[in-house]
């Protein structure tokens, strides 16, 4: 897997940073309380962003969290590597290159070895709450979050062009999460704010057979139980917008181009405070049907996460 | 409004009823007390508390100038009395007993730590331990002092 050298770099500075920072002064969350990785970065469950702050780092300190995480499903891989920054819990930026190995529907689009890659540069603020410490509440943990994406240019940039997607895009979400301490049950909702197809794999929108280029909402949800200290078990579901399969079929493909929402079962794992390993089993439901006879792309996600 | 709207306000509506409740359902009557060992049980565990509050080198620094034997004792009666058992919390209030302190989160978190690795000690479940926790957590509002 190749990864541009200036994202290592950025992820390298962030984790510098966020190390150099905290190695002044002692971090002082609560494990796990940071959360774990996203797919695009930011801290929270594997798929969908969560109101917490990532890194270590309590109010008055900085910190800093580096990720790598591997999906394989039937038909594609999914390699991401990150970074995070946290600022006094309350400020985070991220930023996550994913690169996405699209197998046999490169090969059938006659681009043999296609990948996609994805930067996302994110920023998240929390608003109001603490997620964990005001047990005598319903009030959750709010934060809102914007993702800036952008897909590296390709063999599939002429098709993109062809059915109207952007090489680029924005999300933005408000995420609320909420840990029942009596009961060690975490629950996070995100609404996303979306032009994304396929998160940006596939570009932004589309122009093809009609304008689908108003952003959606999307909503995202994740349960977890926490077993041990430091064992937490759980699932997501997170809405994917369907907007390329109007343009797909303008194109003559069918339904060949439609998406289905993403969801998965978790197991997180911190042996210490510096380290988390998630292994999870996901469903990303259809992902270019047309070229992969409609597979439900199922498959194994592993993450691991250092932070400080 | 669209299907994932819809589904959206669904899947709100059944968080918010299942957290209700969640907070409703916090255990009534004595049960926590006797899953703590009632007065005696808590007693050993705030005598183990102590002794690695002071060893921390995160909250050391804050029990060593204080009354331990004093702040053990109010802590055994604002555990007992917070667990539904027959104790009356007589010591100040937490604002005021914290209010010359410098009390970071960072520090409150480090106790709670501490407070784990007592009750893991003295081999209380982790379900029940986050009982007892839940009902001390909102205390971060009064005992934090550095913001």
């Amino acid at each position: 897997m190749t990864f541009a050298p200036s994202l290592l770099a950025a992820c390298a500075a962030l984790l510098c940073a966020g190390a150099s920072l905290s190695a002044r002064a002692e971090t002082g969350k609560l494990l796990l309380t940071g959360g774990v990785s996203s797919v695009d970065g930011a801290a929270g469950g594997g798929l969908t962003p969560w109101a917490v702050i990532g890194s270590n780092a309590t109010e008055g300190e900085i910190g800093g969290s580096a990720f790598v995480t591997t999906v394989g499903t039937k038909d594609y891989g999914l390699n991401i590597v990150g970074a995070a920054i946290g600022i006094h819990d309350r400020y985070e930026l991220s930023v996550a290159q994913q690169d996405f190995n699209t197998r046999i529907t490169g090969t059938g689009l006659g681009l043999p070895g296609l990948h996609l890659k994805q930067t996302i540069v994110g920023a998240k603020v929390r608003v109001l709450g603490d997620a964990v410490l005001d047990a005598d509440t319903l009030m959750p943990q709010v934060a809102v979050g914007v993702q800036y994406k952008t897909l590296g240019s390709t063999g599939l940039d002429g098709t993109l062009r062809a059915l109207g997607a952007k090489r680029e895009g924005v999300d933005l979400y408000v995420s609320a999460t909420k840990l029942f301490l009596g009961q060690s049950l975490l629950v996070n909702g995100t609404l996303r704010a979306t032009k994304a197809n396929q998160n940006g794999l596939l570009g932004y929108g589309a122009t093809l057979g009609g304008n689908e280029n108003k952003y959606s909402l999307q909503p995202e949800f994740s349960v977890a139980w926490l077993l041990t200290k430091n064992i937490a078990v759980g699932a997501e579901y997170r809405f994917m917008r369907n907007k390329l399969e109007t343009a797909g079929r303008a194109a003559g493909l069918g339904n060949g181009l439609r998406s289905e929402d993403w969801k998965d079962i978790f197991i997180a794992w911190a042996p210490n405070k510096n380290v988390s390993v998630t292994l999870a089993y996901v469903d990303l439901g259809v992902i270019v049907p047309a070229t992969t006879a409609s597979r439900k792309q199922t498959g194994y996600y592993l993450s691991a996460q250092l932070a400080f | 409004m669209n299907k994932t709207l819809i589904s959206f306000a669904l899947a709100t509506a059944s968080l918010l009823a299942a957290g209700t409740s969640f907070a409703q359902s916090a255990p009534r009557g004595d049960q926590l007390y006797k899953a703590f060992g009632e007065k005696a049980g808590l007693v050993t565990l705030m005598d183990d508390f102590m002794v690695r509050l002071l060893a921390d080198p995160r909250t050391g620094p804050h029990f060593k100038p204080a009354n331990q034997q004093r702040v053990k004792e109010q802590l055994v009666d604002q555990l007992c009395a917070l667990a539904g058992g027959p104790c009356v919390y007589k010591g100040a209030d937490m604002k005021s007993a914290h209010a010359n302190l410098d009390i970071k989160k960072s520090d409150f978190h480090a106790l709670v730590e501490v407070l784990q690795q007592s009750m893991d000690a003295r081999g209380i479940p982790f379900r029940t331990q986050n009982q007892m926790l839940a009902l001390l957590a909102p205390m971060h509002r009064d005992t934090i002092t550095v913001r």
